[in-house]
């Protein structure tokens, strides 16, 4: 990649045709990075949600230290992950682990607050009429938590999707390796595309993210349509 | 029959919830548990499917120990129906009523089916079974919450203020097709109350429980409206409980026959038929309609002149209608209210059979206190 082709400075398209294979390997390698720490990040969250639930005493402490997780910079948690992990440098298991910290520092309180939202009276009756506690939870509290989980993930999503980008520092190929190709770019004088490209497909991928998770939650919620039409 | 044996309630700092219970709600009755907040009613009902684990005390149910049996497999065989009904909001109304046959292992066809005979027998309509809680008004969720108690055919159902949470009309309209579902089904039924009406109009037992968890009586609803067995009763079953008991006396109090005019004839023939100023309208199907004076306008000003014809708006509606072989509360209640004094009785398809003064019903009442067989006592 380089400014040889004399485009203008913000010839978006022509560079898109140029690096067509690259750009579209960086958006794919940004997806996965974004979405697969969500996914984890949740199946991480649930118990330990569900547990600041179940014991009220538990619900401050672990809420307050998993909210902390999020206070970490991100290049130091990029950077300290290889020590951590025994990982090499380059390994993208370094960005998925540590994305999935800052997921699971969102959800654990979106997943708790979503179980307290469950209506008491459904959850007296399951029980009153015999349900055991696994079932009760399957069955009843995880259906009725989705909308609140549904918002967490939303957020926890699109920051995903921004934080990747970061991982371009140390050198895992992401979108964010469009910015830094479009820096070097322009030392010399300006050149944009990269980075316009590299921010209008982050932004894109965050919206389409977003409206699948949004989705997802419609369909796995039809009484809450039929609540608002009424 | 559910039996409470000394079971008592205490929780760790102290407060005794139910205190030393010892209580027998018979099979095919309803038993209802009344008392002010705090009495410890709701906690005696969850102690029964262990929804509270008693501190000491045993409860049996048909002399088999609740704890013989796991919690889960107890409740599945126990109907419950909270207020606010406790629907499901996330399940339609027929997957709320088959949720105790599936859980059970029933298949989900057969589960439905028999959900939807539920829903006919509560009164909802089979059209709504694919309709979600919040689709319907309250007094539809207690149904459902009723039909869903009911899905597994439970010899026994516990009710915590079922019917508390509706206004008065369809609270009234709840606790009559409760009645009439009861007749048909018998089951053994504890039922909490905080309205001493609701008891007395539901129960075939009333037990009255006083702050502290401690029984303070058990009694019929006559017995206890008759003779309450402390300050504490008497002050909770309220004023009023001389007039309420009328309500537990059959009356055959006479009939006399009532002269009537059709709406839509002169008012002339109603001057023809009249035995003072007020004359019952009726309807072709001999269905009361309300009561006409001659001489003044409901509204006020002059009475209707001969050559008119009697309108519903001519009419003076005051006055209920007492069922013939009703109590002698309603009777009484029909000869009070009636602007003409007298009360008029009708038959089970609402057709008029006669009036009766509220005079007539006190010599009836003297005679049958006299009676030493009679159920009012001084």
């Amino acid at each position: 990649m380089s400014p040889d082709n004399g485009s203008a400075p913000w010839d978006l398209f022509g560079y898109f045709a140029d690096h067509r294979a690259d750009v579209l390997d960086l958006l794919w390698a940004h997806t996965w990075l974004s979405v697969l720490p969500v996914v984890i990040g949740l199946l991480v969250a649930f118990p330990i949600g569900w547990l600041a639930r179940r014991y009220r005493w538990a619900y401050p402490p672990v809420v307050s230290v998993s909210g902390l997780l999020y206070t970490i910079p991100s290049l130091a948690l990029f950077v300290v992950m290889p020590t951590l992990l025994g990982t090499q440098i380059l390994d993208p298991v370094n960005v998925v682990v540590a994305l999935t910290i800052y997921t699971v520092a969102l959800l654990v309180r979106v997943v708790a607050d979503g179980l307290a939202a469950v209506p008491e009276d459904a959850v007296q009756a399951a029980t009153a009429m015999g349900f055991t506690r696994l079932q009760r939870l399957r069955t009843v509290e995880l259906p009725l938590a989705i909308p609140v989980i549904a918002a967490g993930l939303r957020v926890a999503m699109v920051a995903n999707v921004s934080l990747v980008a970061i991982a371009a520092t140390i050198g895992i190929p992401q979108l964010g390796q469009l910015f830094i190709t479009g820096f070097q770019l322009s030392v010399t004088g300006p050149y944009y595309p990269p980075i316009v490209l590299g921010i209008a497909l982050s932004v894109a991928l965050a919206l389409l993210l977003d409206r699948l998770i949004v989705l997802g939650a419609r369909l796995l919620t039809p009484w809450q349509r039929v609540s608002a039409a009424r | 029959m559910i039996r409470f044996d000394a079971v008592s309630k205490a929780y760790p700092d102290g407060t005794v919830a139910v205190d030393e219970l010892s209580l027998t709600a018979p099979s095919g009755q309803i038993t209802v548990l009344v008392g002010p907040s705090g009495c410890g009613k709701t906690t005696s009902l969850r102690m029964v499917n262990r929804m509270v684990e008693p501190t000491s005390g045993t409860i049996t149910i048909d002399d088999r120990d609740v704890t013989s049996v796991s919690a889960t497999d107890l409740r599945r065989g126990i109907g419950y129906v909270i207020q606010h009904a406790g629907l499901f909001p996330h399940r339609t109304v027929v997957d709320n009523v088959a949720t105790v046959p599936m859980l059970t292992g029933t298949g989900r066809r057969q589960a439905r089916h028999r959900a939807i005979e539920l829903m006919e027998l509560v009164g909802l309509p089979a059209s709504f079974a694919d309709r979600y809680p919040a689709q319907l008004s309250g007094g539809q969720q207690q149904r459902v919450g009723v039909a869903r108690a009911l899905a597994s055919d439970p010899p026994v159902m516990l009710m915590d203020e079922p019917f508390s949470a509706v206004d008065p009309v369809v609270r009234d309209q709840l606790q009559q097709e409760f009645l009439r579902l009861q007749g048909e089904l018998g089951k053994t039924i504890l039922f909490v109350t905080h309205d001493i009406d609701e008891a007395i109009r539901l129960g075939d037992r009333v037990a009255v429980l006083a702050v502290g968890g401690r029984l303070a009586q058990v009694a019929t609803p006559a017995d206890l409206l008759a003779t309450p067995a402390d300050p504490f009763v008497a002050g909770f079953v309220g004023r009023d409980r001389g007039y309420r008991a009328l309500g537990f006396i059959s009356a055959e109090v006479a009939v006399a026959t009532e002269p009537t005019v059709t709406l839509g004839s002169p008012v002339a023939r109603a001057h023809d038929v009249a035995v003072d100023d007020w004359v019952l309208v009726v309807d072709d199907g001999e269905l009361p309609q309300g009561w006409l004076h001659l001489r003044a306008h409901p509204d006020g000003g002059p009475g209707p002149a001969p050559g008119d014809t009697v309108t519903p708006g001519l009419l003076n509606l005051g006055g209920t209608l007492s069922p013939i072989g009703g109590t002698l509360r309603e009777a009484l209640d029909a000869a009070l209210s009636s602007p003409s004094g007298r009360g008029v009785v009708v038959d089970e398809s609402g057709r008029l059979v006669g009036s009766v003064r509220a005079g007539t019903v006190l010599e009836h009442l003297h005679a049958a206190t006299a009676d030493p067989s009679g159920q009012v006592r001084p």
